[in-house]
C-alpha cells in the first residue's frame, strides 16, 4: 500500500467521524468542530490524489494543492461566520442549542 | 511506512476524540492539535505549501477562533451535555456514518491507474510565469480566477459577520476592549512576538514565489500578529466604519481585478499576464491581496462590533 492510499484510507474514515459528530451532538459549537473535521478529511482527499499525480519531478500535481489552500481559506471564513451567527443567537436568546422550540 | 501507519492512526484518533469528548473546550483543544497532525500529514504528502497553511489557519487561526467561541459559550454548553439521543438513533448514525466511509474509501481504492495528473504542464509553463513554486504558479497564474473569487468570499464572509452587529454599535469597534498591564506576560509576549512574527510573515509570503510559502500562509501569520497586538491591549481594533480600513480591505480584490480586467487588453484574455511582466504582475497582485486578506483574517477573528 502506497502513503497516498493510506491517507486517502484514512481520509474516507475522518469523513465518517466527523459526519456522525455534525449529526449527533445537540451544540451547534460541535457541530461547527464536525464539520471542520470532515473538511479536513475532505482536503486529505484531495491529497492522496495529488500524491499520485506525482510526475516532472514534483512530489505531487499542484493543482489540487492549490485548490486545498483555496479551500482552506474558504473553510475558515464560513466557520468564522458560523461562529458569529451562533454567538449572536446566544446574545439575543442566552441558549446555544438548535432545538425545536427555541 | 510504519510511521505513516502511526500518524494516520494518531489523526484518527484524536480526530474521534473532539468528537467524543464531553466537554467543548477538551474538543476545541482535541481540534487544534488534529490541525496540527494534519499539517504533518501534508508534510508526508509532499505538499508543504498546504502543511504551512494546514498549521497556520487550519489549527491556528481555527482554533483562536473556536477557543475564543467555547469559552463565550461554556455556561449554554455545559446546560446542553445532557441532551444525549437514544442509543438505536446513535447506532443508526454510526452505520450510516460508516457506509459513508466505505463510499469514499472505495473510490480511494478505485482511483484510475495511471493517476492522471497536471505536473508535467504546470512545471512546462511555469517558466513563463516568472515564479519557482509550482503551487504558487497555479494560485497566481493558472488559476487565478480562483484566488480573485477566494478573496471576494472572504469580504462576504466579513460583511456578513459585521451586519449581525446590533443597532446601537453598528460600525462600531469589534470584541471587548484588552487593557495592557505593562508587566503582564501576555503584553511581553506580545511586544516580543509581534515583530518577529510581522517579520516571518513577510518572509513567508517572499519566497512563496519559489519556495512553500506564499500570500496565504503570509497573511495568516500577519493576521495572528494583528491579533495577538489587539488582545494583548498594544492596539485596539478599529471601528469597521473607518475608511482607512475599509480601503485596505478591498485594494486587494480591487487590484486584482484591474490587473485582471487589463489582460483583456494587453495579453487576449481576462487574468492573463503579458509574457516578460508576468512576475511583476503578480507581484503588483499579491502584495495588496496580502496585506487585504491579513486584514480580513484578523477581523473575521475579531467578530462582529461590540463597542460604539
Amino acid at each position: 500500500m502506497t502513503e497516498a492510499t493510506l491517507y486517502g484510507l484514512c481520509s474516507a474514515a475522518l469523513v465518517g467521524v466527523g459526519l456522525f459528530g455534525l449529526i449527533m451532538h445537540p451544540q451547534p459549537l460541535r457541530r461547527i468542530l464536525a464539520f471542520n473535521l470532515i473538511g479536513g478529511g475532505v482536503f486529505l482527499l484531495f491529497g492522496a490524489v495529488a500524491r499520485r499525480g506525482a510526475a516532472a519531478g514534483l512530489g505531487g500535481d499542484p493543482v489540487p494543492q492549490a485548490l486545498v489552500i483555496t479551500g482552506l481559506v474558504v473553510a475558515f471564513a464560513a466557520t468564522a461566520l458560523a461562529v458569529a451567527l451562533l454567538l449572536r443567537l446566544f446574545q439575543e436568546t442566552g441558549r446555544a442549542t438548535l432545538g425545536s422550540d427555541g | 511506512m510504519a510511521f505513516d501507519i502511526g500518524l494516520a492512526l494518531l489523526v484518527l484518533g484524536v480526530g474521534a476524540w473532539t468528537v467524543a469528548a464531553r466537554d467543548t473546550f477538551a474538543a476545541v483543544v482535541g481540534f487544534v492539535a488534529y490541525g496540527l497532525l494534519l499539517a504533518l500529514v501534508w508534510v508526508r504528502l509532499a505538499a508543504p505549501d498546504v502543511a504551512l497553511t494546514e498549521a497556520a489557519l487550519g489549527s491556528g487561526l481555527t482554533g483562536g477562533l473556536l477557543v475564543g467561541a467555547s469559552t463565550r459559550l461554556r455556561r449554554a454548553e455545559t446546560r446542553a451535555v445532557d441532551e444525549r439521543q437514544p442509543a438505536t438513533l446513535r447506532l443508526a448514525a454510526a452505520v450510516l456514518c460508516a457506509l459513508v466511509s466505505a463510499g469514499v474509501a472505495a473510490i480511494v481504492l478505485l482511483l484510475p491507474e495511471p493517476a492522471p495528473t497536471l505536473a508535467p504542464q504546470a512545471m512546462v509553463n511555469m517558466a513563463a510565469t516568472g515564479l519557482g513554486n509550482p503551487v504558487t504558479a497555479v494560485l497566481m497564474a493558472y488559476r487565478a480566477i480562483d484566488t480573485l473569487l477566494e478573496t471576494v468570499v472572504l469580504l462576504l464572509a466579513l460583511v456578513g459577520i459585521w451586519s449581525l452587529a446590533p443597532d446601537r454599535v453598528w460600525g462600531g469597534v469589534p470584541g471587548p476592549r484588552h487593557q495592557a498591564e505593562p508587566d503582564g506576560r501576555l503584553t511581553f509576549i506580545a511586544q516580543l512576538l509581534v515583530p518577529v512574527g510581522i517579520l516571518v510573515g513577510i518572509h513567508i509570503f517572499w519566497i512563496g514565489s519559489v519556495a512553500p510559502g506564499g500570500e496565504f500562509q503570509g497573511a495568516t501569520i500577519l493576521a495572528a500578529m494583528w491579533i495577538l497586538a489587539m488582545m494583548a491591549g498594544l492596539v485596539d481594533a478599529p471601528a469597521v466604519s473607518r475608511r482607512w480600513l475599509r480601503l485596505v480591505l478591498v485594494a486587494g480584490p480591487a487590484v486584482f481585478l484591474t490587473i485582471g480586467l487589463t489582460g483583456f487588453a494587453v495579453a487576449g484574455s481576462f487574468l492573463a499576464y503579458p509574457e516578460p511582466h508576468a512576475k511583476l504582475l503578480i507581484l503588483m497582485i499579491e502584495i495588496p491581496v496580502t496585506l487585504s486578506i491579513a486584514a480580513t483574517l484578523a477581523l473575521l477573528v475579531a467578530g462582529p462590533p461590540e463597542r460604539a
